[in-house]
């Protein structure tokens, strides 16, 4: 329950972090929110010998609308999310999506950009970035690049960001009129990872068809998963009860759950199902509206 | 060992300073260091939130941040409550309503039922059990804890009432 030793750091630049994340390697750990990581320190499930504190940088904590994307700095808390008056007017899957994390306390200080980093499929971001077509801005020794979403999540606790980077912000592209999206999560108590969670973003045509969809699975395998052929499925259609049952069905079998506390793998599908149902409806309601 | 880093904060008002490791968790330093031992420790697992304490004026679990992280911030802890012996609207609530049994989590739940207030001083009985959903309770079944913030926050609003009242 008493973390492991560690030399603490608290740079107050972007290029000071980096430098000393070049020089510790994969000895040294970045601390954000900590939401995660302090846990993990506090079982000695991690003994990162260096603990870099960004929280000090200044300039990261944003919620902003800028070149067609709706732009998350790096240090945006939770709670930020859930109180911002844009993000629940124009993106309300990112608002169902931070009230189901965690708890107040603890959405106090954790970050989005954590929630992504940390590579766990139980978060639920990933699943909800997965559906937005999100875009990860990482900046390291050599400069900032932009990492696909589909490209961010290697495997478990793996993400595609290189030794020495860091993940500065989460660009989303801002949904064309009549879209809509939502995450669903079912969880045994407030607070807890999933059970299973599904997010699901889609846009319709002017026919009402489906013009474009994504869907991301929450914590039914060992990274986020995108459900690619519930979204095949669906592209180009227009949507009806059968159609989304068949979606559901996709989805369940897309998804590589295991089976532990919170359930069999064989009742985690069967929630994959009924919630991708439950969020592609609440993703078609707020379309239509 | 590593290297002790200095951490100075603002505790319930007054400025306390000392010598840490960075591994020195912010419950350890408020329940050792500063002998404030009001915040208690209830899990491992940062779920009880009996921790739970407002750093830079939000709340977080004390158990799952480092002292040094609190350097030249600002901590209020539930000894801060009590001004001049009198109890905070919200203590009155917990006695009134009976708001507490073992009284293991009260510290935590009132440090999240003050911040709640600060932020919704009207709240209904969903943004109480909402605000607080960080804070496991095994006597009580919450509901008395619920009356103690209705209690509390008609204590509040009655006085600022009649503070405006007086000018």
């Amino acid at each position: 329950m008493i973390p492991p030793s560690f030399e603490y750091f608290r740079p107050s630049t972007i290029p000071e972090a980096i430098a000393l994340l070049k020089e510790y390697g994969d000895e040294a750990k970045i601390l954000s929110g900590g939401q995660s990581l302090i846990p993990m320190l506090k079982l000695r499930l991690a003994r990162p010998a260096y603990l870099i504190d960004i929280n000090r940088i200044a300039g990261l904590s944003y919620i902003k609308e800028e070149d067609g994307c709706l732009k998350i700095g790096g240090l945006t808390r939770e709670g930020e999310l859930e109180a911002s008056p844009l993000i629940a007017a124009k993106y309300p899957i990112l608002l169902d999506t931070t009230r189901v994390i965690a708890d107040p306390q603890v959405r106090n200080l954790a970050t989005v950009a954590g929630n992504l980093a940390h590579g766990d499929p139980a978060n639920d971001h990933p699943a909800t970035m997965l559906a937005l077509g999100a875009q990860i801005v990482a900046t390291g020794p050599r400069g900032a690049r932009t990492i696909r979403i589909e490209d961010f999540f290697l495997s478990l606790f793996t993400t595609a960001l290189e030794p020495g980077e860091i993940l500065t912000e989460i660009r989303i592209p801002t949904p064309p009129p009549h879209s809509g999206g939502s995450y669903f999560k079912l969880e045994r108590k407030v607070g807890d990872f999933a059970t299973a969670a599904v997010a699901a973003q889609l846009t319709l045509d002017d026919k009402g068809g489906v013009e474009t969809v994504g869907i991301g699975l929450t914590n039914v395998g060992p990274k986020p998963l995108k459900a690619g052929k519930a979204e095949n499925l669906l592209r180009g259609k227009k949507v009806d009860t059968a159609l989304l049952t068949q979606a559901g069905q996709l989805a369940a079998d897309e998804a590589q759950p295991s089976g532990d506390l919170r359930g069999p793998a064989e009742y985690k599908k069967g929630l994959v199902k009924e919630l991708a149902k439950r969020a592609l409806s609440r993703a078609l309601e707020r379309a239509r509206k | 060992m590593a290297k002790k880093q200095m951490v100075r904060v603002r505790v319930n008002g007054r400025d306390r300073h000392a010598e840490v490791e960075p591994r020195f968790l912010l419950v350890h330093f408020i329940r050792e260091v500063l002998e404030l031992t009001g915040t208690h420790i209830g899990c491992d697992t940062s779920h009880c939130g009996a921790c739970t304490v407002l750093l830079n004026g939000k709340t977080v679990k004390s158990c799952t941040v480092f002292a040094v992280q609190a350097d030249g911030g600002e901590l209020f802890t539930v000894e801060g409550l009590i001004k001049d012996g009198q109890l905070h609207p919200l203590q009155e609530g917990f006695k009134e309503e009976h708001g507490l049994q073992c009284g293991f989590c009260t510290p935590g739940m009132l440090m999240s039922c003050y911040s709640l207030l600060e932020h919704n001083p009207n709240p209904s009985e969903e943004d109480i059990r909402w605000g607080i959903s960080g804070n496991l309770c095994r006597c009580t079944g919450y509901q008395n804890i619920v009356r103690a913030v209705q209690f509390a926050a008609g204590k509040l609003s009655h006085e600022k009432k009649a503070q405006g009242a007086v000018k």
